[in-house]
C-alpha cells in the first residue's frame, strides 16, 4: 500500500515538472520521459518507449498527455495512469490562465520573446538527440521494410502534406499485406 | 444549451478526431472554434498557436484551455480542456494494452513495428518544422537562404553538440537556451 502511494506521488511530481518543459510540441515528452523513466529509474525499456510512443502517436488526441497516461499506466497501472494525465495536465491550464489574462503585455515583453526564441533553438536540438537514438535502435532490427518506413513516412507527411491519420492507416494495411504474403510464400 | 456541455462536447470532437497531433490538428480546431461556433476571431486563434508554440503543453491543452476561458471561465476551461484529451488517453491505453497482450500474434507485432517506423518519420517531420522555425522563423523555407539566423543556427549546433556529449538533463537545455537567447536576442 506504502508502496504504491510512493509511485502515484512519484508520478505526480514528475509528470508536473515534464509538462512544465513541454515546449514547442508533444514529441519532447518523449526525451524527457526517457530521461526520467529509462534512464534515472529504469521503470522500463528503451524499446518499451519507442512501443508506447508509437501508440501515442497512433491514438487521436495530444500525444504528450497519452505519452504520460502510458508511462504511469506501465509503473502503476490504471491509478497511475489517471494521476499522471491529470499532473500533465495542470501546467498548461495553469500557465495559459495565467496568460489569457495577460497575453497583450506577456507578447510585447522583448525579454520574454527573447527567451523564447533561443529555446526554439533549443527544441530542435533535444528533437534530432532524440531521432538519431532512435533511429539507430530501428536500424538495428535490420529489417528493410521497417528502415524504409521512416523515410517514407516523412516525405509523405513533410513533402506531400498527407494527412497522418491516412499515412498511419495505409503503414498498418503494408505490415498485414506483407505478413500475409510472406506467410504465404512459406507454404 | 448550456456553454459548459457544449465546450465539453465540441472538444470531446475535436480530440477524437484529431490523430497525430501539433501542427496537423490546426484546421480541425479552426474550423469548430473560429467557423462554427464562433467563439473566438481569426486572430485570437493565430495568437493562440503563437502562445503555444512558445509556452510548455500540447497545442490542443492550450486551445481548449484559452478558448474555454474565454467563453465559460474556469469551469469552461476544465470541460473543454478534459473532453479534449479523454478520448485520446483511453483510446491510447486500450491500444496500448491490447498490443502487450497479443505480442505473440505475427499481425500484431508487425504493426506495432510498422508503426513505430512510421511515427518516426512523423517525428522527423515535426523536428523538421520545428528546425525551420527555429532557423528561418517560418515553417517553410523560401527562396532566401540569406534570411538564415546565424545565430539560431550557432546555438542549435553547440546544443547538439553538448547533448551528443554529455547526455545532460533536457530540462537543463531549455534552461540554457532560454538564457542563450536573452543574452543573444535582446
Amino acid at each position: 500500500m506504502k508502496e504504491i502511494i510512493k509511485k502515484y506521488v512519484w508520478l505526480l511530481a514528475v509528470n508536473l515538472f515534464i509538462s512544465a518543459f513541454t515546449f514547442g510540441g508533444g514529441y519532447i515528452v518523449v526525451p524527457m520521459v526517457r530521461r526520467f523513466f529509462v534512464v534515472k529509474k529504469q521503470h522500463f525499456t528503451e524499446e518499451d518507449l519507442i512501443n508506447m510512443a508509437a501508440v501515442a502517436q497512433s491514438t487521436p488526441g495530444a500525444i504528450a498527455i497519452n505519452l504520460s497516461s502510458l508511462a504511469g499506466y506501465k509503473v502503476a497501472g490504471i491509478g497511475g495512469a489517471f494521476v499522471s494525465c491529470i499532473a500533465a495536465l495542470i501546467p498548461p491550464l495553469v500557465i495559459l490562465t495565467f496568460i489569457s489574462a495577460f497575453y497583450k503585455i506577456f507578447f510585447s515583453n522583448t525579454i520574454v520573446t527573447a527567451a523564447l526564441k533561443g529555446m526554439q533553438a533549443g527544441v530542435a536540438a533535444l528533437m534530432v538527440d532524440l531521432i538519431a537514438d532512435m533511429c539507430s535502435i530501428i536500424l538495428k532490427e535490420k529489417s528493410f521494410f521497417l528502415s524504409a518506413m521512416i523515410p517514407l513516412s516523412f516525405i509523405a507527411n513533410f513533402v506531400l502534406g498527407i494527412n497522418v491519420a491516412l499515412i498511419l492507416l495505409f503503414c498498418c494495411f503494408l505490415c498485414i499485406l506483407q505478413v500475409f504474403l510472406k506467410k504465404r510464400e512459406r507454404k | 444549451m448550456n456553454v459548459v456541455l457544449k465546450l465539453f462536447i465540441t472538444f470531446l470532437k475535436i480530440g477524437l478526431l484529431s490523430i497525430g497531433g501539433g501542427y496537423a490538428i490546426i484546421p480541425l480546431i479552426q474550423e469548430q472554434v473560429v467557423e462554427k461556433n464562433g467563439w473566438i476571431s481569426e486572430k485570437v486563434f493565430t495568437d493562440i498557436i503563437t502562445i503555444s508554440q512558445m509556452t510548455p503543453g500540447p497545442l490542443a491543452v492550450n486551445t481548449s484551455t484559452f478558448v474555454g476561458l474565454q467563453v465559460g471561465g474556469v469551469m469552461g476551461a476544465l470541460a473543454a480542456t478534459i473532453g479534449c484529451i479523454l478520448c485520446g488517453v483511453i483510446i491510447s491505453l486500450a491500444l496500448y494494452h491490447f498490443f502487450q497482450t497479443h505480442l505473440e500474434s505475427v499481425y500484431v507485432l508487425e504493426v506495432l513495428n510498422g508503426l513505430k517506423s512510421a511515427s518516426l518519420g512523423l517525428i522527423i517531420s515535426a523536428a523538421f518544422t520545428i528546425l525551420l522555425l527555429a532557423l528561418y522563423g517560418k515553417s517553410k523555407p523560401g527562396p532566401d537562404f540569406l534570411s538564415l539566423d546565424w545565430t539560431a543556427l550557432f546555438m542549435f549546433l553547440t546544443m547538439l553538440f553538448i547533448l551528443r556529449k554529455w547526455k545532460p538533463n533536457p530540462i537543463v537545455v531549455m534552461l540554457i537556451s532560454g538564457i542563450a537567447g536573452f543574452a543573444l536576442y535582446r
